[in-house]
């Protein structure tokens, strides 16, 4: 069984590592994108709130019957890349939105164009909100990918599902634990990253 | 020749309330020159209509000849220097990093490096002791040498200085405001400085403009501000011990 956890658990890790890092390259650019026009905040976060509030497998549910999506791995992909995105794109607007106006102003008195305000001022002091929210999609992520695995996702959930089913404790336990110590591994190192990105006051 | 010109400005607020109304006032070249007044006369106001920070309603003010609607907002700001209070400074970039700045930001041809070391030898700050230190190790008073250093880092024609020195104890504004003195001549820098201090507007500029509820009452050299006796200017001189 042992062979069969380690390949449960880089399923998980892969799905997991997928679909926050689609939710990275969507969510920050997306949030950096809401700071410049703060009219559409309300809804795309509005939005990213609706997607975040329906029950995991619900929004599995809601994904399945629809033309390209079906049972498999790419559902699981985009239902936890869109959990995904709330936490990060909330974190990006949040952690620009509270970089000190005075020090914009002097950013932009100085002769900054956006590009460089953005770059050297607003994308770091708003990096540890950022990697913050990152951090929470993680985490998120983890456990949720556990609940993907009756629609085909693969990973850690297939040995607790499968354990459930058969009544096999020692299944349901090779499942949940390294899923549990997955989401606490990747919370600690996450945390460290945020604290080295955290700049000194 | 004058290098920055407020022609007739009037700014309003959002809410239409006037915030300068038939602001005017000369900045030759290479002199300083202080707007003093009570606050919320609209200083500072006039100071951001300089770099483009904001625009005017009415009028125009013209930098280097030509006016600021007309410049690109991005050349402007950086040839002219800001220096504001201390929150200025950069919280996550060491000194040599918030000097190097404005340079690199404007792609400065030579070498960045040797440049922050002249800057920084300039206002007295030796290199080796403070590049790699963050603004939160300094007191307020080496914050605002690395904001002077920043501001003239790009080698700016003009400085625009926003109550630079306003949050200094009075020994450190005092040796301050003599070191920008010596630098302004030494540079021959053309500055506009604001500050709700006539002691200090006397011992930095070459002339005072003395603002009230956003309108310029009075512009004077040191020597006719001891002769004025103008209500405005005797109150600020009173405020100030002189």
């Amino acid at each position: 069984m042992s062979a069969e956890v380690g390949w449960a658990t880089l399923e998980h890790i892969v799905l997991v590592l997928a679909s926050v890092g689609l939710a990275t390259l969507v969510g920050v650019p997306l949030g950096i994108a809401l700071t410049r026009r703060p009219a559409w905040q309300r809804p795309v976060l509005g939005f990213a709130n609706v997607v975040q509030t329906i029950p995991s497998l619900a929004l599995f549910g809601l994904l399945i019957p629809l033309p390209f999506f079906g049972i498999g791995m790419r559902t699981a992909l985009v239902a936890l890349t869109l959990y995904a995105l709330l936490p990060i794109l909330r974190g990006t607007v949040t952690g620009i939105a509270t970089v000190d106006p005075a020090l914009r102003e002097a950013a932009v008195g100085m002769g900054m164009t956006d590009t460089q305000l953005l770059r050297h001022v607003e994308l770091p002091l708003a990096a540890t909100v950022i990697l913050a929210g990152i951090r929470v999609a993680t985490v998120i992520g983890v456990g949720v990918a556990t609940i993907a695995a009756p629609i085909g996702a693969g990973g850690l959930g297939v040995l607790v599902f499968s354990g459930l089913a058969s009544l096999d404790n020692a299944r349901i336990l090779a499942g949940a634990v390294p899923a549990a110590l997955l989401a606490l591994a990747a919370d600690a190192a996450l945390g460290l990253l945020e604290r080295r990105v955290r700049w000194p006051r | 020749m004058s290098f920055v010109v407020f022609d007739d400005v009037g700014v309003r607020a959002p809410d239409g309330r006037a915030i300068l109304d038939r602001f005017s006032l000369d900045v030759p070249e290479g002199e300083a020159v202080a707007i003093v007044g009570p606050s919320g006369g609209g200083k500072t106001t006039a100071l951001k209509l300089v770099n483009a920070l904001r625009l005017p309603s009415s009028g125009s003010v013209r930098v280097a000849g030509r006016r600021t609607t007309e410049w690109d907002p991005i050349a402007l700001r950086r040839s002219a220097g800001y220096v504001i209070q201390e929150i200025g400074l950069f919280p996550h970039l060491t000194v040599a990093e918030n000097v190097a700045l404005a340079p690199v930001i404007a792609g400065w041809p030579g070498d960045v490096e040797a440049r922050v070391d002249e800057l920084l030898e300039l206002v007295g700050l030796a290199p080796a002791d403070y590049r790699t230190r963050y603004p939160h190790e300094l007191s307020g008073g080496q914050r605002q040498r690395v904001g002077v250093a920043r501001a003239l880092a790009a080698d700016p024609p003009l400085v625009l200085l926003d109550e630079p020195f306003a949050a200094l104890d009075p020994v450190t504004r005092f040796a301050l405001q003599g070191e920008f003195r010596a630098l302004l001549e030494r540079l021959r820098l053309t500055a506009i400085f604001v500050t709700h201090d006539l002691r200090e507007a006397l011992r930095v500029c070459d002339r005072v403009a003395v603002v009230v509820d956003g309108r310029v009452v009075q512009t004077l050299t040191p020597v006719q501000v001891r002769t004025s006796s103008h209500p405005v200017v005797r109150a600020l001189k009173e405020a100030s011990g002189l």
